[in-house]
């Protein structure tokens, strides 16, 4: 079977979840291989990426494929794509993992598909656009099949594969150094999940009422492993870190669970979580539009509803 | 400085958005149409760096007819003047052949800068901005929320998931920008009467040498294969808070093996 590329999304030398997801729709199409770009890959990201099905990992370890923005992993991938002609390559619907998927589309003349939730034979990619209204199937007819597939798509099994490690050498041209990264400013709250991939995000909105108020909605998200969201009422107001908005003109989250407190469900929030799996809404008003959406939806105060729940959940652990 | 603004008309979020039965493309005639809200935070941010370092501020958008809406609203705001790209063999084109034909377009007028949203309400593929760099060779300089010019290089914050990255570069660059980067102005009634007598020039694929063999449906590198609406969500279990509301959403959680 022909190899599918899969691009290595880590923290800190740690494999991110959503590379584990890769893997293993990878696995269902062809032969994994997993591409990581950057220095610093471990003896266990190696042995993870193999418990996944990682038949061959390609290693690119200069230090240069990571300060500058997106274009050098781009060129990486690229020259990659021409050595070994592979199936396809897949990569995280992130911000920068759909800006690397454009990059090396251009650079390959190939097609690309971004958010994809889920892919079949002849990659064939779903899609949920229009804020979930509508389900598309769409497929590259030129060129590798590039897909930037949404955290979450799939449940990550192990299976394992080789993982025979492969150094490649990338040249980076002139080009691909234009922008430099000269700070990385990191601002994450605590040790919660990152919000796009997390299993379970817990998102408050107008109804929290101030930034103190957020504390019950972050509780909550404690108590379930889960990552922090927002909605754009609640960002804008100033209560919430901008980067931790969820919906159209934020991040788009596609967990296993997402509870709404206090969100109304306006179609620019319902853009970016639609897709969650199993929704559970929170809210005083029983008119609000999220209820529609809701798989569970309590008509009440999140302040007496949220703090409650939190205690229930810890009782019963 | 030489600022293109590159902004898109979509269907308005608030409508009922749809794809055409025929050629699985937008269907523009089922929604009003209105400007990309994040390209509206990329005027304002072409506008004031006009304004503190001087230059030119040009609108380009991609589009049918009704498109000059769109370059209206910006040419309000303040922008000098306006480039329109419409021709009948750009209609179904994907994201390739989008950048294609739009690199194409800001090579023939130049540019130091450009500035785009980071992505648009309808498509949301965010790769606009990444193809453009890739074809111009300009620096890429996405998902800011704050840019600034000095002499020939600029400094954005790049957002990322864990904050943000600090970086530079030298013109001429493409920008996309972040909702938080500004507040756009709306436009004065004296904007809006001055808009009117600004010029728009309308091109078509051959005055900017577009392939017509790149752009439009049957070029495309992707395609829709089918659609649907989505079904409906299952209506679910909405119960009133009598005191107890935290521990029934529980027992639920726990149905769903979530705890």
């Amino acid at each position: 079977m022909s190899e599918i590329l899969v691009l290595v999304e880590q923290v800190e030398g740690e494999v991110k979840k959503v590379t584990l997801e890769l893997l293993t729709l990878a696995r269902s199409l062809g032969t994994p291989a997993a591409v990581w770009l950057g220095p610093g890959i471990t003896a266990d990201a190696k042995a993870k990426l193999a418990e996944y099905g990682a038949e061959k990992i390609y290693v690119g370890g200069s230090e240069e494929l990571v300060q500058y923005v997106v274009a050098p992993k781009a060129e990486a991938l690229a020259q990659l794509v021409a050595d070994k002609a592979p199936a396809a390559v897949l990569v995280a619907a992130t911000a920068e993992g759909k800006e690397i998927a454009g990059r090396l589309a251009v650079k390959t003349d190939s097609g690309v598909i971004t958010d994809a939730v889920g892919l079949g034979e002849g990659f064939v990619a779903d899609q949920s656009i229009f804020g979930g209204g509508v389900n598309v199937r769409a497929k590259v007819r030129r060129g590798t099949p590039i897909v930037a597939v949404r955290p979450n798509s799939t449940a990550p099994a192990p299976s394992a594969g080789a993982g025979a490690e492969e150094e490649i050498s990338v040249t980076l041209s002139e080009a691909a150094k234009a922008a430099r990264v000269v700070e990385r400013v990191k601002q994450e709250k605590g040790a919660r999940p990152e919000l796009t991939e997390a299993a379970i995000v817990v998102s408050g909105g107008r109804g929290v009422g101030s930034a103190e108020n957020f504390s019950v909605i972050e509780g909550l998200a404690d108590a379930l492993g889960a990552a922090v969201g927002a909605s754009r009422a609640a960002t804008d107001a100033g209560w919430y870190p901008h980067q931790f908005q969820v919906g159209q003109t934020g991040k788009t989250v596609s967990p296993q669970l997402y509870i709404a407190a206090g969100i109304s469900g306006a179609i620019q929030h319902r853009a970016g979580m639609q897709t969650a799996k199993t929704i559970v809404a929170i809210n005083k008003d029983p008119e609000a539009p999220i209820f529609e959406l809701a798989d569970y939806g309590v008509v009440g105060d999140l302040h007496q509803v949220v703090p409650q729940l939190t205690e229930e959940i810890k009782k019963r652990k | 400085m030489n600022i293109v603004v590159c902004v898109k008309q979509v269907p308005d979020t608030a409508t009922e958005r749809k794809l055409r039965s025929d050629d699985k493309t937008l269907d523009r005639d089922a929604a009003d149409g209105v400007v990309n809200e994040l390209d509206e935070y990329a005027v304002e941010e072409a506008l004031k760096l006009k304004e503190a370092h001087g230059g030119e501020v040009t609108v380009l958008t991609m589009g049918p007819g009704k498109a000059t809406e769109t370059i209206r609203k910006a040419l309000a705001m303040g922008a000098d003047k306006a480039v329109h790209l419409s021709d009948d063999a750009l209609h179904g084109s994907d994201a390739l052949s989008t950048s294609y034909a739009m690199a194409q377009v800001l090579k023939k007028i130049g540019f130091d800068l450009v500035i785009l949203g980071s992505e648009s309400t309808d498509a949301r593929t965010g790769v606009l901005a990444a193809m453009l760099a890739e074809r111009l060779g300009a620096s890429q300089l996405t998902l800011a929320n704050k840019v600034e010019v000095e002499g020939t290089s600029i400094r954005v914050q790049r957002i990322t998931d864990y904050g943000f990255d600090k970086v530079e570069a030298a013109l001429p660059a493409v920008v996309s920008v972040v909702e938080k980067i500004n507040e756009p102005r709306y436009p004065s009634f004296k904007g809006i009467m001055a808009a009117k007598k600004k010029p728009v020039e309308t091109i078509a694929i051959g005055d900017a040498s577009i392939d017509a063999g790149q752009v439009g449906l049957d070029a495309a590198w992707s395609e829709v294969v089918d659609f649907a609406a989505a079904p409906p969500r299952a209506a679910g279990t909405i119960v009133k808070d009598e005191g107890d509301g935290g521990a029934n959403a529980a027992d639920f959680l726990a149905s769903k093996k979530f705890i």
